[in-house]
């Protein structure tokens, strides 16, 4: 799982990790104002991520989340937090191919693993083929959740071909079908507000190439 | 421009590009992460610190002691604001509690302080070292035992009485006196409330998510006793709302406080756990239903009461609403009873007063149905009015409930509905239900101004938010019709107090006034460029990037040859509404089944067939629909707010606790709208749709589920422990 940080080159990290690196290790103006710091002060790590393909090399207070690392110190704002706490699912990425709830894990629990957000699936020039499919069915509304549920839909859809089972497949045996039931059930950990499931669903469907 | 005599033909009769069903322009942004929500704005001067908020543990009491000096030694951090140091401040006029706590606390999980640190971590580790001693006091926090004690509510909803109500249900053939209630619901927008503010010199600006940019303006202002002027508010992308982003909430006080006390942007977002206590909720309801019919059908007396409780100096749910207007019958009486209570402040969520209203009502429609032995569909087709059954002087502008009803019967297969607990499918028991949907429409003034520039581009700009909705494409439409260039010639600026002051997003008001503020912009404009083109008097036509007056065409790129072109106009609205009952319709149906052994209900299908005027673009409105009647299920089948009753707080307030439905819960869904313009509401002739989607949906599940089981249940919501046991014994 560990690469190391053999792949990283010096520009990398002053391309992508200029951000976090500027926070290592500051002291806010009026820090000096206040009382002496707690000697008991939160350790820090340095991670290595592959964030899109990108290698970005991260010194961190240990108590950050792979969610805060992104938005806050790698600057890809496109992953969300709605609730912080695993139960909305907004914050959704893919890690070695698998998504996760990047709000329940620790950036340094990913030394040298490789994240999608949503940024690396497409761009608005260039969209990948489950964002094109969410413009085209009208599968947001304020668009909070969306990230989410696009990261959350490409990955369904591979679970899906690997043949991996879920709650509602009738036979653990045989390879799950990819149904619109299967897609529903395993894509219930992202929650959209707005409501736009039945157009979620299709947008699935047609990149899926299986009738809603 | 003025609205006040009914809208003749207009350049948006066309329908070139208004009510072409048109993708999100704002789609793939959205998609790929690049619309920057409030908390993500990089456009801040300076590396913003971070705020994190303490609530008050307590709903009701003072705060006696408060000890910061740990969490302020905590490394990191920069400051700690409280009551103690914050200054003095004001109180927004929509605001019932005060967003910052102290000495008094209001409610829980109010705002005691807020940490403001170099990180987020150090923050919230840091806001756990903050010791505060409460002096509790007791409170109110049961709806049904303060309800003897609530009192009629004043102004505008104050108790209605048409005829002799008590003596025509007293003689009714056939009657019905049911009691329903619904709970305290949640927003649960899926952006917790979220603020960057930044000073510079006594002026303020803050990146926020807020539905009302002119609202929020004025609010945070008398908040902070600042002038106005003084205050920029910039909301370019709004992650859901449904009315609890209407406010100016503690996010924004905060971080405005805490960047004036660290001297740097300062970022804050209300902790998820936080929502749905410290901000606003849609407050409970106890509702009586009286119906009373001819056996004929035809009601004769109905009577709408209902009772809500709220902070003192707030206000009611006003659940009767509708049945002023929904329903014919000569004899008639509403009343709205506040009992105060020491719960979280209630206010506005998505269609306040109707959605809970109809939940109640609609239920009502459907037992009366059963109690005269009439069809719901046609029951409700018998008691249809064209006037306001209050005033039979008002007629509607324009009312096509019935075509809703009957169209949506049809397309749905309802005469395949069967008696109550007659439906079987194997281990499922399976039944459909109806409701009428109903909202008014509103109009507010909106402004809007519209720039030409020389290579014929149009840059609309206005305050109105996009919370969801598509103002963004709505409005592009509209200018790209009104002027005759393509969709994708058209820059919408939105969500910025820098711009014109628009309606914004509420009460299902934002499209058909924002477009028309537009609308009164371009026809500023259109006179601009037929006058810089030296066209003489006559009816301009623009299309296809061209302008032509009889015989006489240029491109319209011509008339910004000289420098860009600007028009800035604000329509407003004179009496038509007054002469006119404004509102819309809808239907809808919904197929349920329920799990014979276990009580589980699941959606099988629905549909809505709405009517509210011109759709704008039917690929949004339609989300607007299917997004509300998923609210609805959710309405119906487990949203609710627990409230613990000792201490006077809503105990699941989070996102585990307050389920919301989920993909697994909502089938594919159906809605139909009727081809309708309604010329006395704009020149637009649109209404709105965001709301009515919601409206009667609750009911119409409730009305499902009891076809399906034989068994009512008038406690929303259908959770299955209220009629577990009596579904029979199990083979």
């Amino acid at each position: 799982m560990t690469e190391g940080y053999g792949a990283i080159s010096r520009r990398d990290v002053l391309k992508t990790g200029a951000a976090g690196a500027a926070i290592a290790g500051s002291i806010g103006p009026g820090q000096a104002a206040l009382a002496q710091p707690d000697p008991a002060a939160p350790p820090r790590a340095a991670v290595g991520l592959k964030v899109n393909g990108q290698a970005v090399r991260l010194d961190l207070d240990t108590r950050t989340t792979l969610l805060d690392a992104l938005r806050e110190h790698v600057k890809l704002t496109g992953t969300k937090k709605g609730c912080d706490h695993g139960q909305c699912g907004a914050c959704t990425v893919i890690v070695n191919g698998r998504r996760i709830n990047s709000c329940l894990t620790l950036a340094v629990m990913h030394e040298g693993d490789e994240v999608t957000t949503i940024e690396g699936l497409g761009t608005p020039e260039s969209l990948h083929p489950m964002q094109a499919a969410f413009v085209e069915h009208d599968g947001y509304q304020c668009g909070y959740c969306t990230p989410g549920q696009i990261c959350s839909a490409v990955a369904v859809l591979e679970e899906i071909r690997a043949g991996i089972p879920s709650h509602v497949t009738a036979d653990v045996s045989k390879p799950a079908p990819m149904t619109t039931v299967e897609m529903r059930e395993r894509m219930s950990g992202n929650i959209c507000r707005c409501g736009a499931y039945s157009n979620i669903a299709e947008a699935m469907a047609d990149v899926a190439g299986v009738k809603a | 421009m003025k609205f006040d005599k009914p809208a003749g033909t207009n350049p948006i009769d066309r329908m070139a590009v208004v009510g072409r069903p048109t993708p999100r322009i704002d789609g793939p942004l959205k998609v790929s992460g690049k619309a920057p929500y409030a908390y993500e704005q990089q456009d801040v001067p300076g590396k913003p610190a971070y705020g994190y908020i303490l609530g008050s543990a307590v709903a009701k009491g003072t705060i006696s002691a408060i000890d910061t000096t740990r969490a302020e030694r905590a490394p990191g951090v920069l400051s700690v604001v409280t009551h103690r140091n914050a200054g003095k401040l004001g109180k927004g006029r929509m605001n019932t509690a005060h967003l910052l706590a102290g000495p008094k606390v209001e409610h829980y999980h109010q705002a005691v302080a807020v940490v403001v640190a170099e990180t987020f971590e150090q923050a919230r580790a840091a806001a756990s070292l903050i010791n505060v001693d409460y002096a509790r006091e007791s409170g109110a926090f049961d709806l049904a035992a303060a309800r003897a004690g609530a009192k009629d509510a004043t102004g505008s909803d104050a108790p209605t009485s048409v005829g002799d109500f008590a003596g025509a249900f007293a003689s009714a053939g056939v009657q019905l006196d049911q009691t329903y209630t619904t709970p305290d619901q949640s927003h649960a927008m899926m952006e917790p409330h979220a603020t960057i503010a930044a000073w510079e010199g006594d002026s303020l600006t803050i990146w926020t998510s807020n539905q009302m940019i002119n609202w929020g303006v004025k609010e945070l202002a008398a908040t902070l006793q600042m002038p106005p002027e003084k205050v920029r508010l910039i909301s370019p992308y709004i992650g859901g709302g449904f009315g609890g982003k209407l406010f100016l909430r503690t996010d924004a006080v905060m971080a405005a406080l805490s960047a004036r006390a660290v001297k740097r942007p300062v970022k804050v977002a209300l902790q998820r756990p936080l929502i749905p206590n410290n901000t606003t909720h849609r407050p409970a309801t106890i509702q009586r239903i009286r119906i009373g019919c001819g056996s004929d059908g035809r009601i004769t007396a109905i009577g709408h009461e209902s009772w809500s409780g709220d902070l003192e100096g707030g206000g009611p749910e006003a659940a009767t609403q509708q049945t002023k207007l929904l329903y014919a019958g000569a004899n008639r009486m509403t009343a709205l009873r506040l009992a105060v209570l020491d719960l979280p402040e209630g206010n506005a969520m998505r269609a306040p007063g109707e959605a809970p209203g109809l939940m109640a009502l609609e239920v009502a429609m459907d037992e009366m149905a059963e109690k005269l032995g009439m069809d719901p569909v046609a029951f409700r087709v018998v008691n249809d009015t064209q006037v306001d059954p209050e005033d039979p002087s008002r007629p509607f502008s324009q009312r096509n409930l019935v075509r809703c009803l009957e169209e949506g019967a049809r397309r749905f297969g309802w005469n395949r509905r069967k008696a109550p607990g007659q439906g079987r499918e194997g281990r499922w028991l399976v039944g459909m239900g109806v409701a009428a949907a109903f909202r008014n429409n509103i109009n507010g003034k909106s402004g809007a101004r519209v720039r030409l520039d020389r290579a014929g581009g149009v840059t609309v700009e206005t305050d109105m938010t996009d919370i969801g909705t598509g103002t963004y494409t709505i409005i592009a439409q509209t200018a790209a019709e009104m002027l005759g260039v393509p969709l994708a010639k058209v820059t919408v600026k939105l969500g910025d107090s820098a711009f014109p002051v628009s309606a914004g997003s509420g009460g299902q008001w934002g499209a058909n006034s924002s477009t028309s503020g537009v609308y009164a912009a371009c026809v500023k404009l259109r006179d601009m460029v037929v006058g810089k083109l030296g066209f003489g008097p006559g009816d301009a036509q623009f299309e296809g990037g061209q302008v032509r007056v009889g015989n006489r065409v240029a491109d319209i790129a011509d008339a910004a040859k000289g420098g860009e072109l600007v028009a800035e106009d604000t329509m407003e609205y004179g009496d038509l509404a007054k002469t006119f009952q404004q509102s819309t319709f809808g239907a809808h149906f919904v197929e349920a089944a329920v799990d014979r052994y276990t009580g589980e209900t699941r959606i099988r299908r629905m549909l809505a067939v709405c009517a509210a005027g011109r759709i704008l673009n039917p690929i949004s409105a339609r989300s607007q629909v299917i997004g509300a009647m998923t609210m609805g299920v959710g309405g119906a089948l487990m949203e609710e707010l627990a409230v613990d009753k000792r201490f006077g707080f809503f105990v699941n307030h989070d996102l585990a606790g307050y389920e919301v439905p989920v993909h697994m819960d909502i089938p594919h869904q159906d809605v139909v709208f009727l081809d309708e313009a309604d010329d006395k509401v704009s020149p637009m002739k649109a209404k709105g749709v965001g709301e009515l989607g919601l409206c009667g949906v609750g009911a119409a599940v409730a009305n499902a589920v009891y076809n399906a089981t034989g068994i009512r249940v008038r406690e929303y919501p259908l959770t299955l422990d209220k009629y577990l046991d009596r579904l029979g014994e199990v083979a």
